[in-house]
């Protein structure tokens, strides 16, 4: 059997690109973080690295392997993060792969909550809008889209914060961080606010994508059949309209479902919550190589992995893409 | 030449047709107005001078947006920040601007494995949240203002050679690139005469939004404490700076979060009307 035939199993060009895709992200990744200028032994041990000799020095660099060519060095964290390990902290000695089992749950969870939020929100609104373009409602459906845009979720957190705490002294980001199976109420009040934050930054695009949408779809002819026919206009805007505007919601959820992966870094670090994107903070001030590679290697993974479900989830939909 | 004029003229015309796309250009205007005071120190204070005697004052006549806990006064060092800002978010779009359309035209025009190359490695930076990908390139360069500037223009290159390459597969197939070919001219002179014409409307068009989103992720980058660092003042840092103060002094924190809000609204009506005023399809008469 020849390479070509191979290529037109279903799936298999696609696992292809995403395999090459993955391939270059590690290389670039790994070559970014190693242009940092003070390596990783100045972070670990501080001021402290001018008491050690140059004898000591020359031997860490040696324990931690990064001596080697920087091919080697790849090599080995290639293997190091294909074995599940993810490397190791310099610091702490802690395996990456422990860190991201408590921290990486903490970011899906904010990142759904922020998801769901932002469609039905997004949705909604754009619905609102687009009923009747060009009145006070679309005008003020479309501002909250502006606004959402373009106010930073930085500040829109921090405003929370600042009104939360001190005017209503209710803040259940100071305490300690609860997964939903320790105290789900107490879990369900952490991630609130900052899903919330989130889940604005979503609505954003959703929204105008969903009004532009669905003001292109009440021009075709199956809606005026369908409202000729008689069916219920309740029926109509879900069931003709919505359905079939779903295609360009689904594709901008997708795409946003991954930048929230990028917003999470900023709203985890106000929120004080031990997910992913602190943990990426976190390891960029100390400078773990180690730790900030494998993280972000981890979340472009997840990223990756999200377009090709935005693919899948298109064909669920829409039958006749089919190709 | 006049066809030229008419067209430009055209383009404006119904540019000021458009409501959004006027306010927009007010607001941003207003902004670079402001930036240009502080690069001419046509600022009431200096940004970093510390009035003792004045810690935490609200605003009054002689400090428009207050102070903060340093006594400096917050309207100048919020000028200033949108200075940084702009300057950041201008340095990094025209970088990804040039890059981007450059790598993009010529990878649709060339075609084969030189725009095999090109789509990989722009599918690899779009595999990264931008604002991750930013954080990284950072953290390895520096803190100074043009590290700021070159981290978000390499996150921005990949969008614009899309958008770039796109119009160029359409436009190479079509019969007058085929018979200016036949006619003998250069690649040179039909890739800036009869292809970059059609790119550039899309292009005008990302600019605007681009630089909206170099707005928030320079301020991002600066909130977490990655940009612009202290005492210089940046609008991102600002703002991280007046969280634990905005309880009893919020103007610290509102005025330099309404100047972000308020020039990333700018940006993207521009965007808005630029779309609707280069598109023929989209006049509305």
């Amino acid at each position: 059997m020849n390479f070509r035939k191979v290529l037109k199993f279903p799936g298999v060009s696609r696992t292809l690109s995403v395999l090459t895709t993955l391939f270059g992200i590690s290389v670039f990744v790994f070559l970014v973080l190693r242009v940092i200028p003070g390596d990783s032994i100045t972070g670990a041990f501080g001021i402290e690295t001018g008491a050690l000799t140059p004898q000591q020095i020359a031997e860490l660099r040696v324990y931690y392997g990064i001596d080697k060519s920087l091919f080697m060095q790849y090599i080995s964290w290639m293997q190091s993060f294909l074995s599940g390990k993810f490397g190791f902290a310099y610091s702490t000695g802690v395996s990456v792969s422990t860190l991201t089992k408590s921290s990486l749950p903490v970011t899906i969870e904010l990142a759904i909550i922020g998801t769901v939020l932002g469609v039905i929100l997004g949705i909604a609104i754009g619905m609102f809008s687009a009923k009747k373009p060009g009145s006070t409602r679309d005008f003020a459906g479309q501002l909250f889209g502006l606004l959402a845009l373009a106010i930073p979720g930085f500040v829109l957190s921090t405003g929370i914060v600042t009104i939360m705490a001190n005017k209503f002294h209710y803040f259940p980001n100071g305490y300690e961080y609860m997964t939903p199976w320790e105290n789900p109420w107490m879990n369900f009040q952490q991630m609130m606010f900052p899903g919330l934050v989130l889940g604005i930054a979503v609505a954003a695009p959703v929204m105008r994508t969903t009004r532009s949408a669905l003001l292109e779809t009440v021009d075709k002819d199956f809606v005026r059949t369908a409202h000729g026919k008689g069916v219920p206009n309740n029926k109509v805007q879900f069931r003709h309209i919505l359905r079939n505007s779903l295609i360009p919601i689904v594709t901008m959820t997708g795409i946003q479902f991954g930048y929230l992966l990028g917003g999470a870094v900023i709203v985890e670090k106000i929120f004080a919550l031990p997910g992913m994107g602190r943990q990426i903070l976190d390891a960029i001030m100390k400078r773990e190589y180690a730790t900030v590679q494998s993280s972000i290697m981890i979340f472009a993974i997840m990223f990756v992995l999200i377009n090709v479900a935005t693919d899948i989830v298109y064909r669920k939909i829409d039958p006749r893409i089919l190709k | 030449m006049r066809n030229k004029e008419e067209k430009a003229k055209g383009a404006l015309h119904y540019y000021l047709q458009s409501t959004s796309g006027v306010v927009g250009a007010v607001l941003v205007l207003i902004m670079v107005i402001v930036a240009i005071c502080s690069i001419f120190g046509f600022t009431p204070y200096d940004p970093v001078e510390q009035h003792i005697e004045d810690i935490l004052q609200g605003p009054s006549a002689h400090f428009w947006f207050g102070t903060d806990e340093f006594g400096r006064d917050v309207f100048s060092r919020t000028l200033e920040g949108m200075r940084r800002s702009l300057t950041v978010s201008i340095t990094a779009v025209s970088l990804a601007a040039t890059l981007g359309v450059s790598f993009g035209i010529l990878a649709g025009y060339v075609g084969k494995w030189f725009d095999q190359l090109v789509t990989r490695v722009s599918d690899v930076f779009f595999a990264f949240p931008a604002i991750l990908l930013a954080l990284a390139i950072v953290a390895s360069l520096g803190n100074d203002w043009y590290d700021t500037a070159l981290a978000i223009g390499v996150v921005y290159t990949p969008i614009f050679i899309r958008v770039a390459r796109g119009p160029v597969l359409t436009v190479k197939e079509m019969d007058y690139i085929k018979i200016s070919r036949v006619l003998g001219f250069s690649s040179f002179r039909i890739l800036r005469k009869h292809i970059f014409p059609n790119v550039f409307a899309p292009i005008v068009v990302q600019v605007a939004l681009s630089l909206s989103w170099a707005i928030l992720t320079e301020s991002g980058l600066s909130f977490l404490g990655l940009g612009t660092q202290p005492p210089t003042p940046s609008l991102g840092l600002m703002v991280s700076e007046a969280q634990p103060l905005a309880a009893f002094a919020w103007w610290t924190l509102v005025f330099p979060s309404l100047f972000i809000t308020i020039v990333v609204v700018g940006l993207n009506l521009v965007g808005d009307g630029l779309r609707d005023a280069l598109d023929p399809a989209r006049r509305s008469s």
